[in-house]
């Protein structure tokens, strides 16, 4: 008896997960991110498309990480100079964001067209970490999650050096955009069939 | 028996009411696992700011839709004395481009003033240095060149066409030890159609040896030897030893330099070497290389 109470409580355990009837992840691995620098002497662009990140949408917590080094610039000594001199992606070699959608409803899900959200979490680059609160939308389609922000980061913020002589190049503030497609996951099925 | 049952359900409630207090922090963490487990390997980057070290290549290439304008400048050497002004009245000059065929293929063209020569280079990187699993330890460049000279020569010889060429051949063999430390060897052949005396060999074999040592973010010490094997030394000449400093600013880089050697090409300074580097025969320089994106990569 002992021994059976043991094993059901187990199996009941291996075979709890919340709602395995409908996904509660989103992910993608495939998101892009790009910033854009304007100043009046050049405008610098960069792009990722190995951003990736994953969405409780029964929580509305989110989280998402890029490669320092899957930034493509147009100048290739510019994207050198960026790995080796800005954003040291050696030491650091990722992004990453890990945070909540504010005021999340599940049944945001169920929405038609885009609606408005705010991420609230901690960016992490250079070795730094900061408190941020993103405005974005989300974007319910067929079998798919579209989340969509941008936000701006001042380097000088996250302890990135900038040399006198390249001053007037780069902007103070950076514009980053993320889009972040990302499509359901079924949640480790294997775990409730004990 | 009752107590086990209430421990169950302490766990399976604990487990359900599981606040999600860690729970941001444990999805970037699930997402990290994630991603390591796709890991790739990532090539290393920079090994050295430019194309050359000082006068002999790197293993760096400009990267496809890169043209690089390079202006290699010597002047005369330090103990021509006072006259001279230490060598700066006399300049010996080359002037290049080349151009990223593909991040892997490179080709260069070059006018120096020495001998009125002419030279082509390709440029291969074959392998490259990367980090991850199943790292390459090296990057291997392949380097193949020819050299010209327009000379109008006066010696009764008729300097036809093939007599005035010479070949290069390099493996340009590097390794980044650290951020700040990069090596590099170079096994290599220069082959002169023609030589001045019957006592010389047309084969020139050459291990040329280099490394930097960056001493900022922008800047590095450099050093390069080209040791040639006992049986290619011709009278009269010695190996090229150089000792620069580069600084790298935006879109150029400069580099400074000292060295035994006026020639800037591979023919030159591998079978014209000339000066006694300790006895002060020695040519101060630079090279300036300027970039240009011709082909924007995004």
């Amino acid at each position: 008896m002992r021994y059976f109470t043991g094993f059901l409580l187990l199996a009941l355990l291996l075979a709890y997960r919340p709602g395995t009837a409908q996904p509660t992840r989103y992910q993608t691995r495939a998101g892009t991110v790009s910033f854009f620098s304007a100043s009046p002497l050049e405008d610098i662009e960069a792009r990722s498309q190995q951003l990736a990140a994953v969405l409780d949408t029964r929580t509305g917590q989110l989280a998402f990480s890029v490669p320092i080094r899957s930034f493509q610039f147009k100048r290739s000594l510019m994207q050198e100079h960026f790995n080796e001199n800005y954003l040291e992606s050696e030491k650091y070699p990722k992004a990453t964001f890990s945070g909540r959608l504010l005021d999340w409803k599940p049944e945001t899900l169920a929405a038609a067209g885009a609606v408005p959200v705010v991420a609230e979490g901690d960016l992490t680059m250079h070795g730094v970490t900061r408190h941020l609160k993103v405005p974005g939308t989300l974007t319910p389609l067929t079998g798919q999650l579209l989340l969509n922000a941008s936000f701006s980061v001042a380097p000088a913020e996250y302890n990135i050096d900038i040399p006198a002589l390249v001053r007037d190049h780069i902007a103070k503030s950076v514009l980053v955009t993320v889009r972040l497609p990302c499509t359901p996951v079924a949640v480790a099925t294997s775990a409730s069939q004990p | 028996m009752r107590l086990l049952s209430t421990m169950g359900l302490g766990l399976l409630l604990a487990l359900l009411l599981r606040v999600p207090a860690h729970a941001q922090d444990s999805l970037l963490a699930e997402l990290s696992s994630q991603l390591l487990d796709s890991a790739s390997r990532a090539p290393v980057l920079a090994t050295f700011k430019g194309t050359r070290i000082i006068n002999g290549h790197s293993v760096e290439t400009p990267g496809g839709g890169t043209l690089v304008f390079l202006i290699s400048h010597r002047f005369g050497t330090l103990n021509s004395g006072a006259y001279n002004f230490f060598g700066l009245d006399q300049a010996s000059i080359r002037l290049g481009l080349e151009y990223g065929l593909s991040d892997h293929l490179t080709a260069g063209v070059g006018r120096s003033s020495l001998d009125k020569t002419y030279d082509g280079f390709l440029k291969y990187r074959a392998l490259r240095q990367s980090t991850g699993p199943r790292a390459m330890p090296v990057s291997v460049t392949l380097f193949g060149s020819s050299a010209l000279t327009s000379l109008r020569y006066f010696d009764g010889l008729d300097h036809t066409l093939p007599r005035r060429l010479t070949y290069t051949v390099q493996a340009l063999v590097a390794r980044k030890i650290s951020a700040g430390l990069s090596v590099q060897v170079v096994p290599t052949l220069v082959h002169r159609n023609l030589v001045d005396t019957r006592r010389q060999h047309n084969d020139v074999y050459a291990l040329g040896v280099a490394g930097r040592q960056k001493l900022s973010k922008r800047t590095a010490l450099m050093l390069e030897y080209y040791y040639r094997l006992p049986t290619s030394e011709d009278p009269g000449t010695r190996n090229a030893l150089a000792a620069g400093f580069d600084i790298e600013t935006g879109g150029h880089v400069f580099q400074l330099h000292v060295t035994n050697s006026q020639g800037m090409i591979e023919k030159h300074f591998l079978t014209q070497t000339s000066g006694n580097f300790f006895d002060g025969d020695i040519y101060f320089g630079f090279n300036v290389a300027r970039n240009f994106t011709l082909k924007p990569r995004l």
